[in-house]
């Protein structure tokens, strides 16, 4: 049986684009149908932007790949119209062991919180993840959606103009060239568009080699996250287990720096190994193995002009705690909005330059979290291997030293600090929902918050008055009336009152607080509006 | 923000340091430095507050 990473599901079929006298000119077109890709471009079409998304391959990713969603993630997959497909199919689990030489040095709940839609994070293979998408973007196209995928369209040259941008495109029947208003880049870490425009990707390459597995077997092993340091069967270094779908088991083994990668590869040395981990009798077949190195790096810019790159693309970060394709995912919520309000002449251009600002800001927070982690997964000096044994020695017998073992902080989303799309902050509230803050979700009896948010700027008030509808210079912004009464677990109070009696929130198309107030005050409202759409 | 005890603060300083010495006593070096780093972490997190840490990471390393 073929499996679904073996089967083309965006098939090359030609466009009359290929044979049209002069180049046709799109308004977006994507690079790319990676997660990224395929999220940008359903996020644009849902919203009645022609997009066209080209991928020089005709099928999902080959092996598990990105196997961590973290919550934020999901709220955005919801708005885009897919993340319930996703939760039913993948893996929760709240349970942790950590494993340090040849013991179990405690076990740990993630005890995520109460009164969200979504759990704290799945585990999905991305070639499953890519297929929910795909068939996001069929349902799209049965509706009408101007959304097409062209698969085995690769990207040759790029040409960058004012008020366009020019492609030369290879197919199977040869090349043409087409145009976009907008190019949004998603062909991942080592990104042709980002070498053909010459931009920089500077950062830290990790001198070190992990090998990933993914097995298929029936043992009992628990829906539990393992993680060891310095296992019996993995002297000095690393190692992880970790559930996904069907059976299927990911294990990664860090391998040390000097290996010859070819012969690590080969399943004669690699099933000695996974044998010495899982036990000599237990059952499995091997689905997929890969090795790789990882950097941690960015872009100084994401976007170039009409070029605005999303994604691994633009930054990079060790896999530990889930960074990569959670943050990508975060980059289009961000862009597509903004991108679709610059094209409609409701924003100025330099709105985008707050995507930016923005996920660049994210950008950082991952590496630098993600270096963390990998500096205590591997120590890089003597020093540092001897206070990374001695936290874990101290947490077989105490809890004040697991807080610091670090084998990966889970990907949480940005708290935009600082943004130029922020008011100032006018309610003695949360501090979990001030300005530039994702919002978090809440119950609302059989409901929940986010699921209730449109995907344009809405004003949520809470046992607050305000008109139910107003209109700054072409924005319209909807309210969304809510009281405290509406969620008897208190939750809603808790996450965006607190100790106040009413507040008025603006919130973006992407679910950031732009500004809070204690009460509806039109004129300040007004100018917030303005702020967050980059005119002030 | 509070400020690092950087004068005698020790009850009784012999017998803190005779205690000390004796911990380590009939160690190997490595087994020693293990215990140095064990003894870091314990007292970091009995002092908690960050700016005290800082300044205590400071006073160590000899800075200013």
């Amino acid at each position: 049986m073929n499996k679904i990473f073996e089967t083309p599901i965006y098939a090359y079929t030609p466009s009359p684009d290929q044979t049209a006298p002069a180049p046709v000119r799109h308004k977006v077109i994507v690079v790319g149908a990676g997660p990224v890709g395929l999220a940008a471009a359903i996020d644009l079409a849902q919203q009645g932007v022609e997009v066209v998304v080209l991928d020089e391959n005709d099928k999902v990713s080959f092996g598990s790949r990105a196997i961590c969603f973290a919550k934020r993630p999901l709220e955005i997959l919801d708005r885009l119209g897919c993340g319930q497909a996703m939760v039913d199919k993948g893996v929760v689990w709240n349970l942790g062991k950590v494993f340090f030489d040849d013991r179990k040095i405690y076990d740990f709940n993630l005890l995520p919180e109460d009164g969200h839609k979504r759990p704290a994070f799945i585990n999905l293979q991305q070639y499953y993840f890519e297929q929910f998408l795909v068939e996001r973007v069929r349902e799209l196209q049965a509706e009408g959606a101007p959304i097409e995928i062209r698969g085995r369209n690769k990207v040759e040259a790029v040409g960058t103009h004012p008020d366009h941008v020019r492609l030369e495109v290879e197919t199977p029947e040869g090349s043409y060239t087409i145009e976009a208003d907008w190019v949004i880049a998603c062909d991942g870490a080592g990104s042709p568009m980002r070498s053909m425009l010459g931009k920089d990707f500077v950062g830290r390459v990790f001198e070190d080699n992990f090998l990933i597995a993914d097995v298929i077997m029936d043992a009992d092993f628990p829906t539990e996250r393992w993680f060891w340091f310095d296992p019996p069967f993995n002297k000095g270094q690393s190692a992880l287990l970790h559930k996904q779908p069907d059976g299927v088991w990911r294990i990664d083994l860090q391998l040390g720096w000097d290996i010859d990668k070819e012969r690590e590869k080969r399943p004669e040395n690699v099933i000695p190994r996974l044998k010495a981990m899982l036990g000599e009798d237990v059952q499995f077949e091997l689905e997929w193995v890969s090795i790789y190195t990882f950097q941690c790096r960015r872009m100084e810019q994401f976007r170039h002009g009409r070029v605005i790159f999303a994604g691994d693309s633009a930054h990079q970060v060790s896999p530990f705690g889930a960074r990569g394709a959670n943050s990508g995912l975060q980059d289009t919520d961000n862009l597509c909005w903004k991108l679709k309000m610059v094209m409609d002449g409701t924003a100025p251009e330099s709105l985008l330059d707050s995507y930016d600002i923005e996920r660049v800001q994210g950008a950082d927070e991952n590496i630098l979290n993600s270096t963390r982690s990998t500096d205590f997964i591997t120590p890089k000096s003597q020093m540092s291997r001897l206070l990374r044994d001695a936290v874990l020695d101290l947490s077989e017998r105490y809890e004040f030293t697991r807080p610091l073992v670090n084998s990966g902080r889970l990907s949480l989303p940005c708290t935009h600090d600082g943004s130029p799309l922020n008011s100032a902050d006018a309610l003695d509230g949360p501090a979990r929902t001030r300005p530039g803050s994702p919002c978090p979700d809440a119950p609302l009896g059989d409901e929940f918050l986010l699921s209730k948010l449109s995907g344009e700027f809405t004003l949520l008030t809470i046992d607050a008055d305000a008109p139910d509808e107003i209109e700054v210079d072409g924005v319209t912004v909807k309210r969304l009336a809510l009281s405290v009464k509406d969620d008897p677990t208190m939750e809603l109070k808790r996450r965006y009152l607190g100790d106040a009696t009413g507040a008025v929130y603006l919130i973006r198309p992407d679910q950031h607080v732009a500004a809070r107030r204690d009460h509806y005050e039109e004129n300040a409202i007004r100018h917030a509006v303005l702020r967050a759409t980059g005119k002030e | 923000m509070a400020d690092l005890i950087l004068t005698p603060n020790i009850d009784h300083a012999d017998d803190f340091y005779a205690d000390l010495l004796a911990t380590h006593e009939g160690l190997e070096q490595a087994e020693s430095d293990a215990l140095n780093a064990r003894l870091v972490l314990v007292l970091a997190n009995h002092i908690g507050d960050n700016d005290i840490l800082k300044q205590a990471l400071n006073a160590a390393a000899l800075k200013e």
